[in-house]
């Protein structure tokens, strides 16, 4: 398969609301669009169940419905898609390469909109119990907690909230935080301190995950006293924030200190042609209408940026 | 044309444990986003290893025994069986070429 032999106008790397979202306004000018995504369509929001603040729907809607409905849009309009991993990104001349798992594709523009990943603590056990106990999303892998005593890691408003989505099966949640107060918004927190099944182990760092099959320990270290303790837990939802997914782009565009694309109010990178929309640029918003927003911004200036 | 078989965890053992050919399970539950996303990539391999592999679909929500006994904490998740014996388990979605390389190396 040999597809440096085909020019695209644009192609968006990510197909989350960003990457789709972009899509659909550069497939609609009539721009040859290719659209790479490693992994699910619909990037992380399809893990959500009912999404509230999307303008337009009053009943809210799952993120699933949402992005595949986005994707058929786009794909109406003419856009392609591909499964595969960027592994890089160049400029050649006039044009950019953009270096995948299945073969290189180039283009005159690039819309990177690949999100972000879900940081890890990098404990021992960790990997090792991912999926057998461990987990970074609790409206995913909640219900398989019933009655059982699980872990939070994190102390902002994605740890919070997983703390009291997970009320609605676990029989008790320890919220690990590693300062003496949460950083989540106040009603957030108001709510997580009203609820009984909800604890609080403050100023606290977890060492180590441990377990037979499945998850059944974990030790935590006390940053102020260094005193270490072994809590029996069934499981642990990581929720320590976010990192943008640009490992291959350093060097190869400007980033800020959290590893996030800088752009201007045109969506536009340090390198002409190169536009970043959605979770992995600067100041994103993490919301699917910033991801949108930014994505029809990204599409409609290098549709300007092609015609010179 | 071959389409995965949905399948109660009263008939697990006997379809399942004791086929003769290699069997991909699919854990699956209607709320699961990333499990409708995986679902038409599965459709598609039970058409390409028709008569290789055999592909069912068990729903968690209705079927809790039988993922807890198989270690089911995250959806979606495949277990591909061999000889009556889990061979692989692959948690999260993962797209057709990862799954094909899983699939090929049962065979």
């Amino acid at each position: 398969m040999n597809e440096t032999m085909k020019q695209y106008d644009v192609i968006i790397i990510g197909g989350g609301p960003a990457g789709l979202s972009a899509g659909i306004y550069t497939s609609r000018a009539c721009l040859s669009s290719l659209l790479i995504e490693k992994g699910a369509i619909g990037g992380m929001i399809i893990n959500a169940k009912l999404v509230e603040n999307y303008p337009g729907f009053t009943d809210g809607i799952s993120g699933i419905d949402l992005t595949e409905a986005m994707h058929r849009q786009a794909t109406m309009f003419g856009l392609e898609t591909v499964a595969a991993e960027v592994t890089g990104v160049m400029v050649d001349g006039k044009n950019k390469v953009v270096k995948t798992s299945q073969g290189d594709f180039t283009a005159k523009a690039v819309i990177i909109a690949g999100g972000s990943e879900r940081q890890k603590l990098g404990v021992p056990g960790e990997a090792e119990y991912t999926g057998k106990g461990v987990s970074y999303c609790a409206t995913c892998d909640g219900a398989f907690f019933r009655d059982k005593v699980v872990a939070v890691v994190g102390g902002g408003n994605a740890a919070v909230t997983e703390a009291l989505e997970l009320t609605k099966f676990a029989s008790k949640i320890i919220v690990i935080h590693r300062r003496n107060e949460l950083r989540a918004t106040k009603v957030v927190q108001e709510k997580a301190f009203a609820e009984k099944k909800i604890g609080f182990l403050w100023d606290s760092a977890v060492e180590t995950i441990m377990g037979n099959t499945f998850v059944n320990k974990i030790r935590v270290r006390n940053l102020k006293t260094g005193n270490q303790s072994i809590l029996s837990v069934d499981g642990v939802f990581v929720n320590v924030g976010s990192q943008p997914s640009t490992g291959y782009l350093k060097g190869v565009l400007a980033l800020d200190a959290n590893g996030a694309i800088v752009i201007n109010d045109r969506m536009e990178t340090s390198v002409p042609g190169i536009f970043a929309a959605g979770d992995i640029r600067s100041n994103s918003i993490r919301q699917v209408i910033g991801a949108a927003g930014d994505g029809a911004m990204a599409a409609v200036n290098a549709g300007k940026y092609i015609s010179g | 044309m071959s389409k995965p078989v949905e399948i109660e965890e009263a008939k697990f053992d006997g379809t399942v444990l004791k086929a003769k050919i290699p069997v991909l399970v699919d854990f699956w539950a209607p709320w699961c986003g990333p499990c409708r996303m995986v679902a038409p990539i599965v459709d598609e391999l039970a058409n390409e290893y028709d008569g290789k592999v055999s592909f069912f679909k068990v729903n968690v929500d209705n079927n809790p025994k039988v993922a807890s006994k198989y270690g089911v904490m995250s959806i979606p998740t495949l277990i591909l069986f061999k000889n009556g014996q889990p061979f692989t388990n692959i948690v999260g979605f993962r797209p057709k070429a990862e799954l094909k390389k899983n699939l090929d190396k049962a065979l």
